[in-house]
């Protein structure tokens, strides 16, 4: 079939703003969304860019925002849509050109929750144990790739005003590490998100778990984080 | 622009995020990639790593030894598979640790599960060695690395792409980069330089392999006169997803998956009748592309069935949740009620950089050292896979050997100072990335690149003869003209990958051909080599190792001897 992507162009040091281009491609229905942009790059306009490395949804590099919705091109099939997609780079971050956006504030807000495992017990010779039902507690948000599509599309990283919320992604990970038996500075943790702009900056809108290429529960993740901070308060 | 550094590190997978946390906080460390860290190709491991920790039955490491050298149909160094798998418990120890989230056994082990040729008492019966979490082991590893990192606040320079080496006479005194996000060219100066590159699968057209893994790392060492061993060794997996070639990893079999011929026949009993499915790679892809070739792939077509119905929903998607998800994806089936289409895809390159079992990069038969140079991953060839790589082995190996590249590079940088700065190797580089901004026109760098794909498919995957590997030697030096007359029509400075794609393309032409010409010269069947021509293991002659070199007269075949320990080459049956 024939599909029409309509893609944001922005080169910042020459554009003065940026513009939509339409492209023509020739693709089979089961043809990733990535496949198409892939030839576009190789046959039609090579200064096209756009970030990506697995082609298969484990990496998190292709994230953007697919006829409105943030997701990732290569988890997308063509003959998911009609004749026309509209391709823009995520929302939130600073475009770098065309669907390549900076993600270096992601990735601070990422280390600044200390994304490690804390301990203080020295280890056994082997390995700590946990229980199967302990690693069920946290395993669905391992799935997480870092792709950044659920941050970019929550209303409250998109509001300037509240653009310093860490964010849902970094809160998965912070979840990952609070809700593992072996990790032991959950304090410290609960610390760190228990403000504003940290735990407290959700306002429970699930736009990131509608998003979520790996199917996270986000924002159930989020409000155990929430629920964790409040009875620590209130038990001491 | 310069800087200097103790050590660089280029790649940002596992062998060089592991070598990465060896040394940090003892030397000056910086990391090199050419994509986002964690968008590395390691994250898309999905099976598990091999030790003989015994969580789920006795194991020990002896067994473990044997069946990867057997898996290496003998050509695997057996001082340095030994080196690897006494050192696998600690190594997973030492991970979960770090923190990964490995999926446990009732009694909160690590857990492990099946893969295949890895067995018991000396190929008995299937053995549980492959660590896992779930099927997103190489996710979750690479996460924890990664956060390592950042814990210990290791340099990065994410998004830039290596494009030579600097040199001071013998000694290799860093590397130039070029900054994907500028078009910048730096020069980073440093003591050790490790190539954690990893693979080249894109020089196939199917294949596991992500954007990424162009060989980068294997070329650019060849080009400075290091030879590359072992090169005909390229492992097709046996069940890459039909027709995208997307890996269904060995776990589906490991948990109880069974292939399935047109008739619904399981076809692995006639190959492997002790271990059948769980037999290694190479005996499993050449198993499926005779029953393909005999006419009993399903509906006549290219590719056969790897059927998980019998074990439930709950379990497939507990165990497999990543490659269910990408069944669904992108053929739109469920595996729960239907078996998936599988074919065999390029996966792994057994052979690569030759280095000895601390890191170091050796540039000739006699074993001797380039100094400043290391290589660890799948970039290198310790040799620890030799013709066959066994499943789960392969993180293994980045761990190991990234660790002790780690070490050696830490402790040897003691010893040197920084070699003498010369403006020479950047300017070299500022020149020919002018060079090939000046457009030439007449040839695409996509149409190379799908013929060179498609040439590597027939004439250098899992069956060859020497009348194809003949012709795909002179078609890919017809190639390789060709490619002087590609340009780069696009002049902009920002992620400008039209540019970083026609380099990687020079990469990916010198590496077929090396592939190709060691397939030639070895006139035997072994491993995942195998030969129509001479379908048989020729010990006598071919129990070697080969080496090729690119000189003056341009590449060469050598050889060197394997390292035989404890035992010694008998038939390989599963
Ligand atoms: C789908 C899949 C599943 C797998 N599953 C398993 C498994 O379950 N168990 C197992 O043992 N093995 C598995 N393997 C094999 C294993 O994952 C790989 O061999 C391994 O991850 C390679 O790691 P690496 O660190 O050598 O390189 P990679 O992880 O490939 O990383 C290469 C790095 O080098 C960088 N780089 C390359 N060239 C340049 C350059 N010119 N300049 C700058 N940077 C550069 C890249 O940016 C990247 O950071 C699997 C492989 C695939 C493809
Ligand atoms: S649930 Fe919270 S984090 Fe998720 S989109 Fe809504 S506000 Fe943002
Ligand atoms: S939680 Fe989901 S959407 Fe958010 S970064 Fe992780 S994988 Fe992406
Ligand atoms: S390219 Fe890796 S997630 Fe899409």
């Amino acid at each position: 079939m024939l599909l029409k992507l309509k893609i944001f162009r922005f080169e910042p040091e020459k554009d003065e703003k940026p513009y939509y281009q339409t492209y023509e491609v020739e693709a089979d229905p089961m043809d990733r969304l990535l496949d198409c942009l892939n030839r576009i790059r190789w046959e039609q306009d090579p200064t096209l860019s756009f970030r990506m490395s697995c082609g298969h949804g484990v990496c998190g590099s292709d994230g953007m925002r697919i006829n409105g919705i943030c997701g990732l091109a290569c988890q997308k099939l063509v003959r998911s849509f009609n004749e026309e997609v509209l391709i823009e780079p995520l929302p939130v971050f600073k475009v770098v050109k065309d669907l390549v956006v900076d993600l270096s504030p992601f990735f601070q807000k990422y280390h600044s929750i200390k994304p490690y495992l804390i301990t203080k017990t020295p280890p056994s010779d082997t390995e700590r144990k946990q229980s199967p039902e302990e690693h069920e507690r946290f395993e669905e948000a391992i799935r997480c790739i870092l792709c950044a599509c659920c941050t970019a599309s929550c209303p409250v990283n998109q509001n300037r005003e509240t653009e310093n919320y860490v964010g849902p992604a970094v809160l998965v990970r912070a979840f990952r590490y609070l809700f593992d038996s072996r990790d032991e500075a959950s304090e410290e943790r609960m610390g760190l998100l228990d403000h504003k702009d940290g735990a407290w900056g959700c306002q429970t809108l699930w736009k990131c778990t509608e998003v979520c290429p790996k199917e996270i529960p986000v924002t159930r993740a989020i409000g155990q984080i929430k629920k964790r901070i409040y009875e620590a308060k209130h038990e001491g | 622009m310069n800087f200097t550094h103790d050590i660089i590190i280029v790649g940002a997978g596992l062998a060089g995020l592991r070598a990465a946390v060896e040394c940090v906080g003892q030397a000056d460390v910086a990391v090199v990639s050419k994509v986002l860290p964690t968008r590395s190709h390691s994250g898309a491991a999905q099976g598990g790593i091999t030790a003989a920790l015994g969580n789920e039955e006795e194991d020990r490491w002896e067994w473990h030894h044997f069946d990867t050298v057997k898996g290496s149909d003998y050509l695997g160094d057996q001082d340095a598979i030994e080196i690897m798998v006494r050192d696998a418990p600690r190594v997973i120890y030492e991970l979960e640790h770090m923190g990964v989230p490995f999926s446990r056994t009732p009694e909160g082990k690590i857990g492990q599960r099946n893969f295949g040729g890895h067995t018991r008492d000396y190929g008995q019966r299937p053995v549980k060695r492959a660590c896992y979490a779930a099927d997103r082991t190489g996710r979750v590893v690479l996460d924890t690395l990664y956060d390592q990192c950042l814990r210990h606040d290791v340099k990065f320079y994410p998004e830039h792409y290596v494009l030579s080496f600097s040199f001071d006479r013998e000694r290799c005194t860093g590397v130039v980069a070029y900054d994907l996000a500028t078009g910048e060219l730096l020069s980073l100066q440093a003591k050790a330089v490790l190539l954690a590159t990893g693979g080249c699968g894109k020089i196939y057209r199917t294949t596991s392999n992500g954007f990424a893994s162009t060989g980068d790392g294997m070329s650019l060492a060849y080009r400075s006169g290091i030879p590359l061993e072992d090169m005909e060794f390229i492992q097709f997996h046996p069940t890459g997803l039909y027709p995208l070639g997307i890996l269904v990893s060995e776990a589906a079999r490991g948990e109880g998956g069974l292939l399935r011929n047109r008739f619904g026949e399981r076809f692995m009993e006639r190959y492997a009748p002790t271990v059948k499915d769980l037999a290694a790679r190479d005996v499993v892809s050449r198993a499926i592309l005779t029953e393909i070739r005999e006419k009993r792939g399903i509906d006549g077509k290219d590719y056969v069935h790897l059927d998980l119905i019998h074990l439930g929903k709950e379990k497939i998607e507990e165990r497999l949740w990543e490659i269910t998800s990408f069944v669904r994806i992108y053929l739109g089936i469920d595996p729960v009620y239907e078996p998936i289409p599988v074919q065999p895809t390029c996966h792994y390159i057994m052979g690569g950089i030759p280095t000895d079992v601390d890191g170091r990069v050796l540039k000739d038969e006699k074993g001797s050292v380039a100094p400043g140079l290391y290589a660890a991953g799948e970039c290198a060839c310790v040799s620890v896979h030799g013709a066959n790589r066994l499943g789960c082995n392969s993180l293994l190996d980045l761990l190991v050997f990234g660790r002790r590249s780690g070490l050696a590079m830490k402790n040897d940088v003691l010893r040197y100072g920084h070699g003498s700065i010369s403006a020479e190797p950047l300017k070299r580089m500022e020149s020919r990335i002018k060079d090939l901004l000046v457009p030439k026109g007449k040839e695409k760098v996509d149409s190379l690149r799908q013929k060179m794909q498609s040439m590597m498919m027939e004439s250098g995957s899992v069956f060859r003869n020497e009348e194809g590997l003949k012709k795909g030697i002179e078609e890919i030096r017809t190639l390789k003209e060709r490619y002087q007359e590609v340009g780069v029509s696009n002049q902009k400075k920002a992620f400008n990958y039209e540019l970083m794609e026609v380099i990687e393309l020079e990469h990916e032409l010198d590496l077929s051909e090396a592939i190709l010409l060691s397939a030639l010269h070895r006139r035997e069947s072994r491993g995942a080599h195998w030969r129509e021509d001479f379908p048989h293991r020729a010990d006598r002659y071919y129990l070697k190792h080969s080496l090729v070199l690119l000189t003056v007269k341009g590449p060469e075949v050598r050889y060197k001897p394997v390292k035989i320990t404890k035992f010694q080459p008998e038939a390989r049956v599963y």
